[in-house]
Parts: C-alpha cells; sequence; structure tokens
C-alpha cells in the first residue's frame, strides 16, 4: 500500500472523509466540501483560498460564527491518519479548532508513514524553531458524559483534502 | 478508618459506584488490551520510555534549569514552587486581576487545590474537561486520574443537570449532554481571563509541552485568553523533543486504549496564534494583545521522592491510569475507595506518600493485593506492587504495638517491630501457623470452626467469620513423601527440587503428591527439602524484613540443590513469582539469576519436557474432557498461563479459560473482614464466567491456591490443580 493509502485508510477508520484532488482540482472540490459561512488561513505552494468562498483573516466574529474552517497541515501521519496542524499568526490554531467542520488541506509528499518519521521532521521545525503544532487525530471526542460524543469542545467533523501533483 | 468503617465505607460504594466504575474500565481495559496488542514494538517502545524517564529523573536538577532557560528565552516566565502554598500565591499573584479562569484537565493541579485558592481570591475557576466540569457541578472528587467522573452513569449526569441547570428542555442523551456542556463551556472560554492547563510532557531543550487531550478543552484553555499559566509537576521534563516519541505512541494505548488521542497539543508557548478579542470586528492579523505565559513548577515532595530509592520510580509514572484500569479491586470500587487525597490506583500510593504523606496512602494501600497485573501493563514499567509493599512496610513500622500482640507472639517468629497490624502479623506469619495447625490436626480444624473462635479471630484479627478457613491435611505432603520410595538416581534423567510451599504441604497435599507422580513417570527424580516458607506471605503484609530473611533462608537451602544442577519447581506460582521477581530486590544479581533461571512452574515444566519427548505424553492422563482454568494472576504476568492450557489441549481437553483479572481473593486479602465483600463482589464475576450456560459441566481447574479457596466458595463443583487432572493415574 502506499502511503497515501495508508493514510487514507486510517482516516477512514477514524470517520474523517478523505478527497484525493490534483491542485487544478482545488477549488471546486473546496466548494463542495465546505459548508458556508467558511473562514480559513493557508499557505502552501500548490494551493491557495483566493477566489473561494473561504474567508481569509477573518475576525472573532466571523471565527465563532463560521461552520467551517480551512487550514493546511504540514504533514501527515500515514499510520495514524493524523494531520500536524502548526500554528501561525495567521490565527490556524482557532480556525481549525472553534468551527463545527474543519477541513484540512495536506500535500501528498508531507504525507510521511510513522511517528518516529514525524517526530524526528518536528525536532528540527518545531522544537527548533520553537513553534507550536497540534497533532490532531480525527474529531474532537469524548465519553464523558456516558457514551462516545463527536464534537466535544473542537470540530464535529473534519475532512482531509490530499493534493497530490 | 476502623476496620468496620472501612467495610461500611466499601460496602456503600459497592452500592453505588462500583457498577459504573467498572463498566468505565472494563472498556479502558479491554481497550488497552487490544490497541497494545496491534503495537508490533510495543515492548521496545516501553523500554525506551523507562530509559528516557530513568535519564529524565537522575538529570532532574540540570534539565529543569534548561527548561527554565528556554522558556524565559521564548518569552514566557517560570516560577519553581517548592510545595503547594507556595504554587498557589504565585498563580493566584498572577491571576490577580482576572474575573475568570478556564481550566483543562490536570492532576498536578487537584494536588495543590489551586480552585480553592483561586476562589478564594474571587476568581471564578471553570473545569472545562467534560468529566471534570460534571465533578466540580456535583463538588464531588475525581473517582480515577484520567476519567474522573467515571463513577457517575449518564442517567445521574443528566439528572444532576437538569437540577443544576434548569435547562429548557431536560437533557437525556449523552449527545445532548455534550451539546449543552460545549455550549456553556464555550462561553466561559470565551469570557475568561486566564487560561490554565496541565502539562503531561516539558521539553527541556525547546520549552515545549506536550498536552494529550481528546476534546480540544486544553487547546482553547491554551489560546483563547490571553494569559495562560501551566501548572505540572518537575518529574515531566525530558531532555530532548524526540525523546516524546515513545510517549506520544503509548500514553493513549495504554490509557484508555485509543491509538492516540484526538490532539496531541506541542505547545511552545508563548504561542504565535495571534490574541483573540471575542466579540470584535477586527481582523485576526491586527490583533496586537500580547500573550503571556507562566510555567508553575511543582516540587512538593517530588525532590525528596528522587533521594528515595524506593520512591523514586514513582516520578516515572505519566498517569495514564493503566494500573487502576487492571486492577480488579479498583475496578469494582474506583478510586474513592482506592485513592487518597489527590491521586487513585495502584501508583497512588507512591505519590500519596511522596507529595501528601504516608497517612494518606495508608488510607487504600491494602487494596493492592500484589496480584501484579498492573505490572506489563505499566507503560513506564513501574514495580507498583513493589512500591505498595515498601509503603505499606513504612506504614507498618509507623504504628503502635497493638495490646493484643502477645496472642500472637508465639505465632510469630517474624523480623517485624511492634506496630504491624496483628491480622497482617497472622496472614503473615501463615507458615508458622499452618504448621502448629497441622501438629494438632484434626482438633486445630475442629476448634477454629466452634463460634468462640470465630468470634475471637474476628474480633482479635479480623478474620471474616464468613469465610471457610482452610483444613490443615492429617497427613502432610512431606511426611507421605519420606515415607515412601522415589525414583533412584540411575533409573532418572534428571532431578528436581519440588519447592514445598506452606499451603501445598499442610493444606492440600493432593496436587504435591500429584506433581511428584507426574514427574517420576516423566522420568525427574524428585527432591522434596525442608525449606523455609519463601517470603510471599510477610511481604504481601509488607513485612520485609521477614520477607527478605525468609529469601535468605530459601535461596541458602536451595544453593546445594542448584549446585547440584537440580531445577527448582513451584507449584504455587505466587512462589514462583518471588524466585523470579521479587528476589531481585533481595538476593545478589548472582543468586538471584541462578535461581531465577533454574525455577519453574510446575505446569510449564511438564509442558517443556513432553514438548522435548512428545511420546511421554503417554504416561499423562489424556481427555477428551471439558475443563474450565482460571490462571493465576502472578502466573499470567509471567507469561505463563498460556503453558497449562497448552498442555491441556494438547492433551485433548477442551479448555475455557477465564478472562478475568483476579478472583478477588488474593492471597488473604479475602480473609479480612474489611474486604471480604469485595473480595466476593470481584469473584461473581469469575463466577459469572464459569457459572455461564453450557459451561457447568466443565472440571474446574486452577492453579493458584487462593484461587481455589475462592473457587471453592464460589462455585458448587470443587476446583483441582491442573496437575491432579493429568497426573498418570494411580491404577
Ligand atoms: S504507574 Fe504506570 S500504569 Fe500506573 S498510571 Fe503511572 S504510568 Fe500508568
Amino acid at each position: 500500500m502506499s502511503t497515501v493509502d495508508t493514510f487514507e485508510n486510517a482516516l477512514d477508520g477514524l470517520a474523517v472523509e478523505t478527497t484525493r484532488l490534483a491542485p487544478e482540482a482545488f477549488e471546486g472540490v473546496l466548494e463542495e466540501v465546505i459548508e458556508k459561512p467558511a473562514v480559513g488561513t493557508l499557505s502552501m505552494e500548490s494551493v491557495s483560498l483566493e477566489g473561494t468562498p473561504v474567508a481569509t483573516d477573518p475576525t472573532p466574529n466571523q471565527l465563532t460564527e463560521s461552520v467551517t474552517g480551512v487550514t493546511g497541515a504540514s504533514l501527515g501521519i500515514a499510520e495514524y491518519g493524523s494531520v500536524v496542524l502548526p500554528s501561525t499568526s495567521g490565527g490556524a490554531e482557532p480556525v481549525s479548532l472553534f468551527c463545527d467542520l474543519h477541513v484540512v488541506v495536506v500535500s501528498a509528499e508531507d504525507i510521511v508513514p510513522d511517528m518516529p518519521t514525524a517526530v524526528g521532521t518536528m525536532a528540527t521545525t518545531l522544537a527548533d524553531g520553537r513553534e507550536s503544532a497540534i497533532i490532531a487525530t480525527g474529531p474532537s471526542a469524548t465519553a464523558d458524559m456516558g457514551a462516545l460524543v463527536r464534537g466535544a469542545h473542537g470540530p464535529k467533523r473534519v475532512h482531509v483534502l490530499v493534493i497530490e501533483q | 478508618m476502623s476496620t468496620d468503617d472501612k467495610a461500611a465505607h466499601i460496602r456503600r460504594l459497592l452500592d453505588t459506584e462500583g457498577d459504573s466504575v467498572q463498566a468505565n474500565t472494563r472498556v479502558f481495559n479491554q481497550g488497552r488490551y487490544a490497541a497494545t496488542e496491534d503495537l508490533e514494538d510495543y515492548e521496545e517502545l516501553k523500554d525506551r520510555a523507562r530509559e528516557i524517564k530513568e535519564e529524565a529523573i537522575s538529570r532532574l536538577p540540570e534539565l529543569i534549569e534548561e527548561l527554565t532557560e528556554a522558556v524565559e528565552e521564548n518569552g514566557g516566565h517560570v516560577y519553581l514552587a517548592s510545595d503547594a502554598a507556595d504554587a498557589n500565591r504565585y498563580i493566584t499573584e498572577v491571576a490577580d486581576d482576572a474575573e475568570t479562569l478556564v481550566k483543562s484537565k490536570s492532576m498536578t493541579s487537584e494536588e495543590i487545590d489551586v480552585n480553592e485558592a483561586l476562589e478564594a481570591t474571587g476568581v471564578d475557576v471553570y473545569e472545562t474537561d467534560l468529566g471534570e466540569f460534571v465533578i466540580q457541578v456535583a463538588e464531588e472528587s475525581p473517582s480515577h486520574i484520567v476519567g474522573p467522573a467515571i463513577h457517575k452513569s449518564r442517567e445521574e449526569i443528566a439528572e444532576l443537570f437538569n437540577r443544576e441547570f434548569e435547562t429548557d428542555e431536560p437533557l437525556e442523551t449523552a449527545e445532548e449532554l455534550t451539546m449543552f456542556a460545549r455550549e456553556y463551556l464555550g462561553e466561559r472560554v470565551k469570557e475568561a481571563d486566564v487560561g490554565m492547563t496541565g502539562a503531561n510532557f516539558l521539553v527541556a531543550e525547546s520549552g515545549t509541552m506536550l498536552l494529550v487531550t481528546s476534546e480540544g478543552n486544553a487547546r482553547k484553555c491554551a489560546v483563547a485568553p490571553d494569559t495562560h499559566i501551566a501548572v505540572s509537576g518537575v518529574e515531566k521534563v525530558l531532555p530532548n523533543f524526540e525523546d516524546l516519541q515513545p510517549f506520544i505512541e503509548l500514553i493513549a494505548r495504554s490509557g484508555t486504549g485509543q491509538d492516540l488521542t484526538s490532539y496531541m497539543s506541542l505547545l511552545t508557548p508563548p504561542v504565535s496564534t495571534p490574541t483573540i478579542e471575542f466579540g470584535s470586528d477586527a481582523p485576526l492579523s491586527e490583533a496586537d494583545g500580547d500573550r503571556d505565559f507562566h510555567l508553575v513548577l511543582i516540587d512538593n515532595g517530588r525532590m525528596a521522592m528522587r533521594e528515595d530509592p524506593e520512591l523514586r520510580e514513582t516520578l516515572y509514572c505519566i498517569r495514564c491510569g493503566a494500573c487502576a484500569n487492571v486492577c480488579a479491586n479498583f475496578q469494582h470500587v474506583g478510586g474513592h475507595a482506592f485513592g487518597g487525597e489527590t491521586y487513585s490506583g495502584g501508583i497512588a500510593t507512591g505519590w500519596e506518600a511522596g507529595v501528601h504523606g504516608q497517612e494518606s496512602a495508608g488510607e487504600f494501600n491494602d487494596l493492592c493485593t500484589g496480584c501484579s497485573r498492573c505490572v506489563n501493563q505499566c507503560p513506564v514499567k513501574i514495580d507498583i506492587p513493589w512500591i505498595n509493599e515498601v509503603v505499606r512496610d513504612r506504614i507498618n513500622r509507623g504504628e503502635a504495638p497493638s495490646e493484643f500482640d502477645f496472642l500472637v507472639e508465639g505465632l510469630t517468629p517474624d523480623a517485624e517491630p511492634g506496630g504491624v497490624s496483628l491480622q497482617k502479623r497472622f496472614f503473615g506469619n501463615f507458615g508458622t501457623v499452618a504448621k502448629l495447625g497441622s501438629k494438632t490436626a484434626p482438633v486445630s480444624n475442629w476448634l477454629a470452626e466452634l463460634p468462640p473462635s470465630r468470634w475471637a479471630m474476628e474480633k482479635v484479627l479480623q478474620i471474616d467469620r464468613r469465610r471457610d478457613l482452610p483444613k490443615f491435611a492429617d497427613e502432610t505432603l512431606q511426611e507421605w513423601f519420606l515415607a515412601r520410595e522415589g525414583l533412584s538416581p540411575t533409573e532418572a534423567d534428571r532431578e528436581a527440587v519440588l519447592y514445598p510451599d506452606t499451603y501445598t504441604n499442610y493444606i492440600s497435599p493432593e496436587r504435591g503428591k500429584a506433581a511428584v507422580r507426574t514427574l517420576e513417570s516423566l522420568g525427574v527424580r524428585v527432591l522434596l527439602p525442608d525449606l523455609p516458607e519463601s517470603g510471599r506471605a510477610p511481604l504481601s503484609q509488607g513485612m520485609l524484613s521477614t520477607a527478605r530473611e525468609q529469601a535468605h533462608e530459601t535461596y541458602a537451602g536451595l544453593a546445594e540443590h542448584l549446585d547440584a544442577g537440580r531445577d527448582v519447581i513451584a507449584i504455587e506460582p505466587s512462589d514462583l513469582a518471588m524466585f523470579r521477581g521479587e528476589y531481585e530486590k533481595f538476593l545478589p544479581e548472582a543468586s538471584f539469576d541462578r535461581l531465577s533461571a533454574a525455577s519453574y512452574e510446575i505446569c510449564e515444566y511438564v509442558y517443556g519436557l513432553v514438548t522435548n519427548d512428545p511420546e511421554k505424553t503417554d504416561v499423562l492422563t489424556e481427555g477428551p474432557g471439558r475443563v474450565a482454568y482460571h490462571s493465576h494472576c502472578q502466573q499470567r504476568t509471567m507469561g505463563l498461563g498460556e503453558y497449562t492450557e497448552t498442555l491441556l489441549e494438547d492433551l485433548n481437553y477442551d479448555v475455557l479459560t477465564s478472562t478475568v483479572e483476579c478472583c478477588g481473593m488474593a492471597g488473604s486479602f479475602g480473609y479480612k473482614e474489611q474486604y471480604y465483600e469485595l473480595s466476593m463482589d470481584v469473584g461473581y464475576e469469575l463466577e459469572d464466567e464459569f457459572e455461564a450456560a453450557g459451561q457447568r459441566d466443565r472440571t474446574v481447574l486452577a492453579s493458584g491456591t487462593s484461587c481455589t479457596d475462592q473457587l471453592d466458595v464460589l462455585l458448587e463443583r470443587k476446583p483441582h490443580h491442573p496437575i491432579e487432572l493429568i497426573a498418570p493415574d494411580l491404577g
């Protein structure tokens, strides 16, 4: 199985939908995947939120009123279906946290096979650069109220877009 | 707590919280087994995690310095608090202007009672972890270090919320309750002036912290308010970022049985996320607030634990809760009985003794029976039973001698000072009791059953009168053995010492006779020397000096046999567990290595013999037959249960193996008046498995003596040791 296949499989097990797409298809797919209103912050080479219905550089009011938050992931971790969400001065952390639906964009080439590889990479990017990130695996969840419920404080649903060149 | 009070407290919890705790811990427990079974390099990950913790704790002072430098370089503050009061003073100063503070779950913050300190200075504190929120609303204390509200059912939570919040529509389902809490706490997060989190790990080189959560509340608490206070014990520091990897892969699996929690936050605060002015229409990029970060590192006894060779290991604990989830006693009563001021479960004894003092540990420490089921489950390989035994020993030493000491004085040639409770001395010296009892059997059997004796035993020794006492055999195994002729050295392929444990020798010689017969028919010359007790009985009562002495004597008695190349065979798994486990703590390394390498459990040994020479199975009693087998807890921890199972299957028996962690008896535990009901409650689970429809015809087998006693009470069928079933026919 290719790394991307493994990743997709793992996400499937977490009840997270995955769409694999070419950069050219991004705008169209994004329109279909998001629920409006949507906010986002994304800095990737291959795709951008410009020209999409996603409001960039949102205000706190937009943030709390939107249904969808779109952010990028610096890494995907195939064996777990995890995405690494860097905290940015553009507010990627709250955008990925406060909306019911989180749409994550990750490049296929940034998907690594396992946790040791991911931690090794983060050691040089995150730790050396004194940055922050979340290893997010599936939607927010709790079992504290007597049964598993998705969407405790964070997103209830997650959709991952894998950009393949 | 008096014995009666303790019994009443446990009874109340069994009735009120037991069902919920049991349901929840079982899900965690089975989850962990499933999640770690799939993990290829589980053992290596645990070894690596252990190594990292050992290094970190040995370098702790320098790592704290390095961490402090890194956090300050990043723009945050570090405060090293000597104790709870010191920490609270600093925290309340930082939160001085705050009206409200939102908190994510942190046991360390519970340890210092920070909520009370903050409330006292006028700050409203909101717990945002949903379990903690329930506890806060109910004004209770956590019953589990990972799942604080596992003692409450959904119905109870709904009732609580409907009463406290007067919602328009009554809440009912888990979904409704969660969404209500999400909304309610979401508002609190937006208003809050300060966010407080714990930290599961801290990285010295970069000042990064790892927060392990699934709800997302810790993320919100860390970034929604401008001020973030993280409260952490000093022991959480690791040298390097890469050291996090084994812990990331182990902590959720060990805790709740998930592969990872939803969010593993790697924050290097103050974070670069812009400050958020909720309700504002100015874009986030224009936010100009400053982020303020305070790391409060708490000593509160930890540096002294580090200097304490026995408690030091506790500092490796990553608080996953596995030792609580796997524990049969914990599964039935939860942390409100099996816990101290803050911490609960097996390792709580170490934490409570270290941070709150021995007295807090003494309240619940006896609930650890030393069954050892937690040992292999701990991701940092802490010898949790040992910590419990050491602290029990220290508590014993601190207690005043009893006025009844003279009653057991003659029975108890132990090496303990006065102060050990009579009940503990009685069980700790059970070998001597048995020797005397056996000499006078059947008179002693008859006497012990007379009502006045049972009354006195309950009164003085707190031995529950509802328990049948073991009956001493008329002829001990050794007497039988000496009166017969065994194999001569020339007839034998090898020689082995059969360890005559107290129970087998005095109470149930049949299993010993079956073992001798089996071994001899397989070409093993058996020796049955007069050997001291292994030390298991005093160890389990926290009588360490006596245990140590017996370990030395037992080794001395076996050394010559080891020199002669003889194997040592134990029938009782708890004695074998001494030879292979605890003796490492009592004997010189070379002695321990020799004995542990040469000792075997009887069925393990027989399995080995017939595997080497399959034709030998012919002498054994083969099936077909249907059996229900309960392996002993320590036997399973040593990985030896499978030998018996496989041996039985190879001999054409259909085997149903129990899945419960423990039978509930756990040596002397079930005899004690204060624990009788808990012991039975645990036992009923095993009863359910063996009494299930379609299983009642099975012959019941158990390897441990106390399991046999318990099964004897629980079932109509009389249990036997597996060796009795497969031993060659007498005919
Ligand atoms: S002692 Fe081990 S198993 Fe128990 S909570 Fe700590 S890390 Fe987990």
